[in-house]
């Protein structure tokens, strides 16, 4: 049922190979740190197209969990406790603030829920930039340490000083979180996710337990976010309120609509290409989010399933024709 | 107690803004059920718009101000048959992202057209005068004359002229008012019309009194959405009143306990609500 075809599964590993000899050709620091930086919002962009793609709430409230998990790992690596320790955490605070935010705004439904979550975000915001004594204001938070070596036996230590290590680790977040969705989606409790988006009454009426489907995907989605915000932290080594701020919600919003919503590659799909565009479009300066504004509205309209799913259709009416041609050549020779 | 009242009276000022501005918006939501989150841009362009005709043209403030609320209503008319009209039978998820991306459009028009640059506009009434202890300048008892007379005229508009009329059926029964002859999609292209104009002239009546700046609308716009939310998903009279309530609230608030977080008190609130019901305050059952 999900087995993807032969040619689809080598660009994927072309892809990953591509990926992972990224820094032997890529000197340039500046687009290296560009892609660290893509891959994190693809971590997190993933992370909403759990909850907004799969499971068709829309949350807009993302950005402010990726502030959380942000924060969460500056403030307790500033305060001597090691990254590997903070990262997780802050991740299971984004959750858990998420499930406390879940639990009483999930009964709300539709236009309401997006509103809902869109003032929660807004309060993150305006908190991350007024309380002064936790995350410093609008000035936010400097010098935040970079991840402590992990030891390895008969090798010596993976040490974290380098962009390129810290690459590598952004790579490995963001391909254990895919493992992690595809088990998740393609199972049959992820068929309850979609089940859900696509008709909430039926999805009740076969018994599932849909507020209860709906919380858990987007704890898990906010997980997610906090986990990339956590990176982003240590990567950056600084944060300030604009890292929970809500135009970074719009954002992700950008990356899983352009990319492919309710497509595992596709948050990843656009927040490379949208930042890699942004960077192309750099000489339009001020009318970037102009044309992004009006991508968004076309894309919607016209192409509702984003780049990915765009090319999937593409793919499957090509597939059909050539079937189509095999079958009636087939008919003429005999 | 001259502070109190003070505070009263700005609170009714602001209150009156946020009434036209929820007014708007609750016409839209009531008919198309669409959640316009680029209301509060639709303001934010209404006020530069006054002051593109007002002052680089060079019409004046009253001039200015007939023009830029005609010119906002062509960019409603516009706004629904580009934006929204296209995804009248798709799911509901489309039309809010549609309408995320009209309000990154419509900041960053005015970003790229006017400038990150706060700008202002001259203040046609800027003396000052002394109503029982309050001193006020003109201009701020403008905002709350104008504020009742435009909600009086909408009233009359709303309950006295066919065209109203046919805004309240199509809001109450989509496909009943399509079996009467009512054309839908004029009354949607003349309800975001009058919503946009609205807006616009809520901003041209507080503009010569507040810097102008693109990002001006995204606060206002949420608060217009808690407003309507409160008052009811396509309510006029609660759309007034939580107008008023919650500048009220954020005056008293914002002078007495802290101004920095007077927004979070009205976003937390919106979330306490519908976390106890779900639908809003006056919302009805959802089908």
């Amino acid at each position: 049922m999900f087995t993807k075809p032969i040619h689809t599964k080598l660009l994927y590993l072309a892809i990953l190979a591509a990926a992972l000899l990224l820094p032997w050709y890529v000197p340039d620091a500046y687009i290296f740190q560009i892609v660290t930086m893509s891959i994190l919002y693809a971590v997190a962009a993933s992370g909403m197209n759990l909850i907004l793609g799969f499971t068709g709430q829309v949350t807009l409230a993302h950005g402010a969990f990726f502030g959380m998990g942000a924060y969460g790992v500056a403030i307790m690596t500033k305060a001597g406790i090691i990254f590997w320790l903070a990262l997780p955490v802050s991740a299971l605070i984004a959750a858990f603030i998420g499930l406390l935010i879940g639990l009483p705004t999930l009964r709300t439904r539709g236009a309401y829920f997006a509103i809902v979550t869109l003032c929660f975000g807004v309060i993150v915001w305006i908190v991350s930039g007024n309380w002064v004594e936790l995350t410093g204001g609008h000035n936010g938070i400097f010098g935040i340490p970079r991840p402590s070596p992990i030891p390895v036996p008969f090798f010596g230590q993976i040490e974290f000083f380098s962009q390129t290590s810290m690459y590598y680790l952004s790579l490995a977040v963001l391909l254990l979180v895919l493992f992690a969705l595809y088990r998740l989606v393609y199972s049959v409790f992820g068929l309850t996710f979609m089940a859900v988006r696509n008709n909430e009454p039926l999805a009740d009426s076969v018994g599932i337990n849909t507020y209860a489907t709906k919380l858990i995907s987007f704890v898990a989605g906010n997980f997610i976010a906090g986990l990339a915000g956590g990176m982003y932290a240590a990567i950056m080594g600084a944060v300030s309120p604009s890292a929970a701020g809500y135009m970074l919600t719009f954002n992700f919003l950008i990356f899983v609509i352009l990319g492919g919503m309710a497509t595992l590659p596709g948050p990843v799909v656009g927040a490379f290409a949208i930042p890699v565009l942004m960077e192309f479009m750099q000489f339009l300066d001020d009318y970037r989010m102009l044309i992004f504004g009006a991508l968004l509205i076309v894309v919607i309209i016209y192409f509702p399933m984003g780049l990915v799913g765009g090319l999937r259709r593409l793919n499957q009416k090509v597939a059909a024709r050539r079937q189509q041609k095999v079958s009636e050549s087939g008919h003429a020779s005999r | 107690m001259d502070l109190f009242l003070q505070q009263v009276f700005n609170g009714i000022m602001f209150g009156s803004t946020y009434a036209i501005v929820a007014l708007g918006l609750t016409l839209v939501m009531g008919i198309l059920n669409i959640p316009n989150f680029a209301h509060g841009h639709l303001y934010m362009l209404g006020g530069y718009l006054l002051f593109f005709f007002g002052s680089t043209i060079g019409l004046g403030y009253w001039f200015g101000l007939i023009v830029s609320v005609a010119a906002m209503g062509v960019v409603g008319v516009l706004m629904e048959r580009i934006v929204y009209r296209p995804l009248n039978d798709q799911p509901h998820i489309n039309a809010f992202i549609a309408a995320v991306g009209s309000l990154l459009f419509l900041e960053s028009f005015a970003l790229v057209v006017w400038g990150s640059q706060g700008l202002r506009i001259p203040n046609p009434y800027p003396q000052m005068i002394e109503i029982m202890g309050i001193t006020t300048s003109i201009q701020r008892l403008l905002v709350i004359i104008g504020a009742v007379l435009l909600i009086a005229g909408l009233h009359l508009f709303m309950k006295k002229t066919i065209l109203g009329a046919t805004i309240e059926a199509v809001a109450q029964n989509r496909e009943g008012a399509m079996l009467t002859g009512i054309n839908v999609n004029r009354v949607s292209a003349m309800t975001f019309a009058i919503s946009a104009g609205t807006a616009a002239v809520a901003a041209s009546l507080l503009s010569p009194i507040f810097m102008l700046s693109p990002s001006m609308g995204a606060i206002l716009g949420m608060k217009a959405f808690v407003i309507v939310i409160l008052g009811g998903m396509g309510s006029i009279p609660g759309a007034i009143f939580g107008g008023y309530l919650l500048g009220l609230i954020e005056a008293l608030g914002g002078g007495y306990l802290s101004a920095a977080y007077k927004d979070v008190f009205a976003f937390g609130a919106l979330i306490l609500i519908l976390s106890i019901k779900p639908t809003g305050l006056f919302g009805q059952k959802e089908v």
